[in-house]
């Protein structure tokens, strides 16, 4: 086993992971908006909001299939690129992968099926409870899939046994505090992203006055979701963030650049990084801070890296147990911006829009129409934390990324895999955007 | 007194065999676009068949595996990391087949549509082919070590008989698809292919006997794989039969049944181990030496006793929703159908409006008549809405 192998099998994991959330972010809350303006359809008759779901339908079933696809490359690669990870902890992590294929999936992949081609072939409410199943198995496979994540992250439920981990308590892998916290974050992300996406796209039309009726209805739908989205995921956040310092203070210590323990600690705000050397070049902090934040005290105590390295070398021997600090510093802050950028944007646009002005504010309109690559942004960065703070552990403080790796594929095969699905990813990428602009430039006319 | 061991590599078999048998239609459905859609209504036909169906049908797959990973982590691991190419050159086509059902109709322009039936047709033959080798192997035993690792290159996979085994699936994929598509495809279509579906019954039968001997030679055929391989052979036969007499429903169970006898035999023959090791007997890897722990096997064993029957419900709900026959002309018809579903809705809208105005009409005549001055007042309330706006009290006429 060579190191190249190891890192290029990071690298895919990243890339490949990476790429499918972006389209499942947006699945996550768009089925949610669908199905809920084509419950107003169907309780109204209103056509109007049978164009809406229709035309939003479009968008999410571009997405959805880009989804789709590459999960099925996700649930391989386990196996393909981290074998010896799989052979470690078949037994407890591959229970919720099944479940998600057998409940959520299943049910899924049938009813987008009856949703897309059935809209004359099924009864109204049939079709109706279609996309409803689609928006709640979306969101219930995420459960299962963050349940298996938060294993990874913090492990419950398991004993160690026969030289591996064995499911033990199926009640307590999915009781685990982690994944409350990280699935409400998650699929709070999911649908504050599908909000902006609606605002964004239907400010395209507010701009060229087209179609008002559609896009200033839709532009309501998104702007309620993505209001109470946004605040509710940087709430959870923060809750989530508190969590962390408590169970994972390695995670927090690093996306805080925090190297010496500090009663109380500062919040960085901006900090030139030194990996190296271990300590901050340059740092702008605001006093006791991230006590506040963390701890919800001023004088409280926070632990920094280096002196979490020394407890992790004595329980688990010696070794780097440095996650990378620059990555995590800045994806945290990028974070955190972007979640406040969006809630002003959208507090400004439910001010305006209570007054009825919004379309004499076209700055505004511009302002969305542009923000829309930074609710991805967003969730990129937020599993970047979440992943890459977890390094080098690739089930927290069980086993370490190293020792997951398969041991017989060379570095030659994941050079392989590794070109061709991120040729083949960038390709479908480009496709799926150009589909997208071509069914956002042609309009909802055809459904009217 | 079966173990969980045992009925998880049931379930396994199952879920596998269910993946075979129903994306094997639309694999073979797939490797005749090209062949058979001569223009692109035919080919919109054929895809429209499909389209529905095929993510429910590749559901399977991903079930297949995570309860491969789940139950018989060992199997897993070994197998994924050393068949390594082998399923990247499955997964990579399977990307682009999947997302081409989404993007293809999205653009008028022959070239990109060409491109994503290509992306189609790579799609399906590429896997197709390689499932079917990648079956073999497991039968034919691979290379593994005493530390259940693969020992072996890319090329370890590639064998008579493995390649006999991934033309015989190709082939069952083919003609199984040729019996879904003469069932689903309405018009002139239909009867070219069938006529395909019947020549490739001839192609199938002898693949299966050969294969049926190496299965013999390779691994000792048991009792059970013999039946089950017989039973192929009889039921290709009667794909032939089918469609000659114009079963079409018939000989598509038919061929369906082939795909499950060969790939049930394949089973048969492997139980109790999951992976052969050609090495060495001993470090095979079986359903005891690469299990999950107790917990973990009864736990899936519980849920897919709950959640399978459902499943198939849902499904079979879902054929049903959609077992009309697709017709070119109909694809090509299809926005004319829509122009004029819409333009009755909006004459519908008209004649109300029209019948509104002659009720108003009459009544300011009636009124006139009457020399009444308050002529409004006589209308029905539903109309004054219509007129005049939602504002409209609602007074009684005074008659």
């Amino acid at each position: 086993m060579d190191n190249t192998a190891l890192l290029l099998a990071r690298i895919q994991f990243g890339v490949t992971l990476t790429y499918h959330f972006l389209f499942v972010a947006l699945t996550l809350g768009l089925s949610v908006m669908i199905a809920m303006m084509e419950t107003v359809y169907v309780r109204t008759g209103e056509r109007l909001y049978k164009a809406m779901a229709r035309f939003w339908g479009k968008l999410f079933l571009i997405n959805y299939a880009v989804a789709i696809v590459t999960g099925l490359v996700n649930e391989f690669q386990f196996g393909m690129n981290w074998a010896e990870y799989s052979r470690f902890v078949g037994s407890v992590f591959g229970p919720p992968l099944a479940f998600e294929a057998l409940t959520a999936f299943f049910v899924e992949s049938v009813a987008i099926g009856i949703w897309v081609y059935g809209w004359d072939r099924v009864s109204r409410r049939a079709h109706l409870a279609a996309i409803w199943l689609v928006a709640l198995a979306a969101n219930y496979s995420a459960f299962w899939i963050l349940a298996a994540n938060s294993f990874m992250q913090h492990p419950t439920g398991f004993a160690f046994r026969n030289g591996r981990l064995e499911l033990a308590d199926l009640g307590a892998l999915i009781n685990n505090p982690y994944l409350a916290y990280q699935y409400s974050h998650t699929v709070l992300s999911g649908l504050a992203t599908a909000g902006f996406f609606i605002m964004a796209v239907s400010a395209y039309y507010l701009l060229r006055r087209e179609y008002p009726d559609i896009f200033r209805r839709s532009f309501d739908v998104g702007l309620r979701w993505a209001l109470v989205a946004t605040v509710l995921v940087v709430g959870t956040g923060h809750f989530y963030n508190q969590y962390i310092a408590r169970v994972q203070p390695m995670k927090m210590a690093a996306s805080e650049a925090l190297w010496e323990t500090a009663a109380p600690a500062p919040f960085v705000v901006f900090a030139l990084i030194d990996e190296d050397t271990r300590k901050n070049s340059y740092q702008l902090a605001l006093p006791a801070g991230l006590s506040m934040l963390a701890f919800n005290a001023v004088n409280t105590q926070v632990r920094g890296m280096n002196d979490l390295e020394r407890e992790f070398a004595v329980r688990f021997g010696p070794g780097d147990y440095v996650p990378p600090v620059t990555l995590l510093f800045w994806s945290f802050r990028g974070m955190v911006a972007i979640g406040l950028w969006l809630f002003v944007l959208a507090a400004l646009c439910a001010w305006y829009w209570h007054k009825n002005e919004l379309e004499a504010h076209p700055p505004l309109l511009k302002a969305i129409l542009w923000s829309l690559p930074l609710p991805y942004a967003a969730v990129t960065a937020g599993w970047m934390m979440t992943e890459a703070g977890r390094q080098p552990w690739l089930v927290y403080g069980l086993l370490l990324t190293e020792r997951g790796v398969s041991k017989v594929v060379p570095a030659a095969s994941v050079w392989t895999s590794l070109l061709i699905y991120t040729g083949i990813y960038a390709g479908v990428a480009l496709a799926a955007l150009y589909i997208a602009r071509r069914i956002i430039r042609a309009g909802p006319g055809g459904e009217l | 007194m079966m173990d969980y061991n045992t009925v998880c590599f049931l379930l396994f078999g199952v879920l596998f065999i269910g993946f075979l048998l129903l994306e094997g239609f639309d694999y073979g459905a797939g490797m005749l676009l090209p062949y058979l859609g001569e223009t692109d209504a035919e080919r919109r036909a054929i895809i429209r068949t499909m389209a529905p169906v095929w993510e429910g049908n590749e559901v399977w797959l991903i079930a297949a595996g995570a309860f491969l990973f789940a139950g018989f982590p060992g199997a897993y691991a070994t197998l994924f990391s050393g068949m390594y190419l082998a399923l990247l050159l499955i997964l990579a086509p399977l990307i682009l087949r999947g997302v081409a059902f989404e993007f293809r109709d999205k653009d008028e322009r022959r070239e990109w549509r060409n491109f994503w039936d290509w992306a189609l047709f790579a799609g399906s033959v590429i896997p197709a082919v390689l499932w079917g080798v990648a079956v073999g192997n497991l039968l034919e035993g691979l290379p593994i070590d005493a530390r259940m690792q693969y020992a072996g290159t890319f090329w370890d996979l590639l064998s008579l008989y493995t390649v006999a085994s991934g033309v015989l699936f190709a082939l069952l994929f083919l003609l199984h698809g040729a019996t879904y598509l003469t069932l689903k495809l309405g018009g002139e279509i239909s009867a070219r292919t069938r006529r395909l579906g019947m020549a490739l019954t001839r192609l199938a039968l002898p693949a299966a006997l050969v294969f049926a001997v190496l299965t013999h030679v390779v691994a000792g055929l048991k009792f059970v794989t013999g039946v089950a391989l017989l039973s192929a052979v009889l039921a290709i036969s009667a794909v032939n039969l089918g469609l000659k007499g114009r079963h079409y429903l018939r000989s598509f169970v038919f061929s369906g049944l082939a795909v499950a006898a060969v790939s049930g035999a394949v089973f048969a023959e492997l139980f109790p181990r999951i992976i052969v090791s050609s090495l060495s007997p001993e470090w095979s890897l079986t359903i005891y030496n690469s299990a999950s722990n107790r917990l973990t096997l009864k736990i899936m064993s519980i849920t897919m006793a709950v959640v399978f029957p459902a499943i198939l419900a849902f499904e079979g709900w879902k054929y049903y929703v959609f077992r009309d026959r697709i017709s070119p002309a109909g694809i090509e018809f299809e926005p004319l159908g829509t122009a004029l579903a819409n333009g009755i809705q909006e004459l519908r809208g008209r004649i109300k409006q029209a019948c509104c105005l002659a009720d108003a009409m009459s009544c300011v005549i009636r009124a006139l008549r009457g020399n009444d001055g308050r002529v409004i007042n006589r209308l029905k309330h539903r109309h004054k809405v219509l007129l005049l706006g939602k504002g409209t009290k609602k007074t009684e006429p005074d008659e």
